[in-house]
């Protein structure tokens, strides 16, 4: 079973009067454990792609099935809850929470999300930053992160509350490209050992030769013979 | 819920000067409140106690139709024994009353023998009406209470009277009264003492035997103006008057309508008014601090919504559910509501203290020596740290709203 599977996908944006296309019909399926990428220029419709694949947006044609669920028909509640359950985010600017520490924001979504008793929180939050190689770094506040650490700290958080899907929209755009490549080496690394389903966007032809598929979009459609394989 | 205390604390913290600046405000009116409902308190409690043991007792029993008339003192509207006798008796089985004291109250001509003037007249018990106004003893400027607060044959004048009259202790003097028949009879009597005029409607007051009374009016029989009536507990006067009017309610005129009416002393002086004039100030005072809280914390909040939209975004995209998000934002408003009230209570309190140790003094008509002794009672304290910190929560309820309703999608965009 595909784990996302996308058939006629369609989303339009209004902007006053006009309607503005972002994804033409695009037709898709991801399998489990796989590290796809989404390649194009800006304005192409990765970000818009990745959005409605993690449940942040809704699409208005098609349809888009994430672990065999609609998403186009949950509710604002019930998206949320399924983003907490199944589906990692990280950030091109890392987002992490500023006032709590590396442990504290690897820890947030088992507190505020999920639930897990302390025990079972404790001993995931260290199996994951022994994982990414920041438990040595635990104590510390984001701000005295580099940009390299404060990402692989994001991909611990995304992938502690064991969800199947981590979803990276430009996950290096604001690191240096031997940082970034090591971003990368990390998120696959993360997906040899959890089995993990990676999907990033990116734009640069380096970081998307990492994906083992890669989906080029333009004008939010997938390119005829823009599938590669890595 | 521990954790999300926790977070909201650090986000407090993590913007230290805004979050002291408004504590401080909320500190600031906490303070102000509390120190005004002392103030007043003690200023108002104090007052009332000088009216009530001075003059008025804590309640009053008279005959139906006097208090409408009292200004006249009216002799046609006195207590018929048979009356006087049945209040006795059911006073008497009140463990709640200190002392009560009959009176007979009626206008007289003051005469100096070259000057006369109008003066007010009350025929006391001396040892019970000391025993129901404790303060009237103490309010002698000239002369002494002696062996009684007053002696047969003798009199005590305001001092307003006695300046104007030119009368001092010691004079003889002459005092011509009407009687309830309509003839006119005087007697001389000596002045004892001269008192300070009393607070509130006592200011023309003066006192005399209340067998000199009788004798003065040519009143053979126990009839009585009134009784006043002091309670052991102040604070009880509203279940002894129910009581009050229960029993006496029974006695009843001709017409079979009571033929008693009981009052408590806000019914029988002008103070109640500025007594209302000071609650209606606190309440004026709470207004201004729900306004002062209510505009601090929305304004706070508002902009600690606006300036974390992208953190906001990122809490909701990983999954955090709306209402968790609203109790980040509302335990925000709800600590820094707890910390000014918590704060300004102990400020107020210390305060408070020092003022009990080191009282101000202060005067108020010709008592210069009256002294303030602010006090917070546990309800007052309490209903105020209630208000303001629901009010905290109140003002942090919008901008937590807009927060967890936030699209996720515009608020990560958002710079």
């Amino acid at each position: 079973m595909s784990l996302v599977q996308a058939v006629g996908l369609e989303k339009n944006y209004r902007v006053g009067e006009v309607t503005v296309p972002a994804i033409r019909g695009a037709d898709f399926t991801i399998e489990p454990a796989s590290f796809v990428s989404f390649v194009g220029p800006s304005g192409s419709g990765k970000s818009t792609l990745l959005n409605m694949i993690g449940c942040l947006d809704r699409p208005t044609g098609g349809s888009l099935k994430v672990l065999n669920t609609d998403v186009g028909t949950l509710d604002r509640k019930q998206a949320a809850a399924f983003r907490g359950a199944h589906i990692g985010f990280v950030f091109q600017d890392f987002n992490l929470v500023p006032v709590l520490s590396v442990y504290e924001n690897v820890e947030y979504p088992l507190v505020m999300v999920q639930n897990w008793p302390a025990a079972q929180r404790r001993a995931r939050v260290l199996e994951l930053l022994e994982a990414v190689g920041m438990s040595d770094q635990a104590d510390k506040r984001p701000d005295q992160l580099s940009g390299g650490q404060k990402q692989r700290v994001a991909v611990a958080r995304a992938l502690v509350t064991r969800a199947k899907l981590v979803l990276a929209d430009e996950p290096t755009a604001n690191l240096d490209h031997a940082t970034a490549y090591r971003v990368i080496e990390l998120m696959k690394k993360m997906r040899d050992e959890f089995g993990t389903t990676f999907l990033f966007s990116t734009h640069d032809p380096k970081i998307m030769e990492s994906a083992e598929l890669i989906y080029a979009l333009e004008d939010g459609r997938i390119v005829p013979g823009g599938v590669h394989h890595g | 819920m521990v954790n999300v205390l926790k977070l909201a604390t650090r986000n407090l913290l993590r913007y230290h000067r805004r979050t002291t600046l408004t504590a401080s405000l909320i500190t600031l009116g906490i303070v102000a409140v509390l120190m005004f409902v002392a103030l007043s308190g003690s200023f108002k409690a104090l007052m009332i106690g000088q009216i009530t043991d001075s003059m008025l007792g804590h309640l009053q029993i008279h005959r139906k139709g006097y208090v409408a008339s009292i200004d006249n003192l009216p002799l046609n509207l006195l207590m018929k024994p048979a009356a006087v006798k049945k209040i006795e008796e059911q006073l008497q089985q009140m463990p709640q009353l200190t002392a009560w004291s009959p009176r007979i109250k009626f206008s007289a001509m003051f005469s100096n023998f070259t000057e006369t003037t109008g003066i007010r007249l009350n025929g006391i018990d001396p040892i019970r009406e000391a025993a129901t106004c404790p303060l009237l003893p103490g309010r002698f400027i000239d002369g002494s209470a002696g062996n009684g607060l007053v002696e047969q044959g003798k009199l005590l004048i305001p001092d307003i009277i006695a300046k104007g009259m030119k009368v001092k202790v010691g004079d003889t003097v002459v005092l011509v009264a009407t009687n309830q028949d309509g003839s006119v009879n005087g007697q001389t009597f000596v002045v004892q003492g001269v008192l300070e005029s009393a607070t509130g409607p006592g200011g023309r007051d003066a006192y005399l035997h209340i067998d000199d009374a009788r004798s003065l009016l040519r009143l053979e029989d126990a009839s009585l103006s009134e009784y006043a009536v002091r309670l052991k507990d102040p604070a009880q006067l509203p279940q002894v008057m129910a009581e009050l009017d229960a029993t006496l309610g029974q006695i009843v005129n001709p017409q079979g309508q009571p033929a008693l009416e009981v009052h408590d002393w806000k019914k029988l002086t002008p103070f109640t008014a500025i007594a209302n004039m000071i609650d209606l100030l606190t309440l004026f005072i709470k207004v201004m601090l729900v306004a002062i809280v209510l505009i601090s914390i929305l304004n706070v909040m508002i902009m600690a919504v606006y300036e974390r939209m992208r953190e906001i975004g990122t809490l909701a995209a990983i999954g955090t559910p709306p209402r968790r998000i609203l109790g980040l934002f509302v335990a925000e408003g709800l600590l820094l509501g707890l910390t000014g009230t918590v704060i300004g209570t102990l400020i107020s309190l210390g305060a408070v203290g020092l003022l009990r140790a080191y009282p101000v003094s202060f005067a108020f008509g010709r008592q210069d020596s009256l002294q303030l002794v602010p006090s917070l009672a546990a309800g007052d304290v309490l209903f105020i740290g209630v208000l303001v910190t629901a009010i905290a929560v109140l003002a942090s309820l919008q901008p937590a709203w807009k927060a967890a309703r936030m699209d996720p999608i515009t608020a990560l965009r958002s710079v």
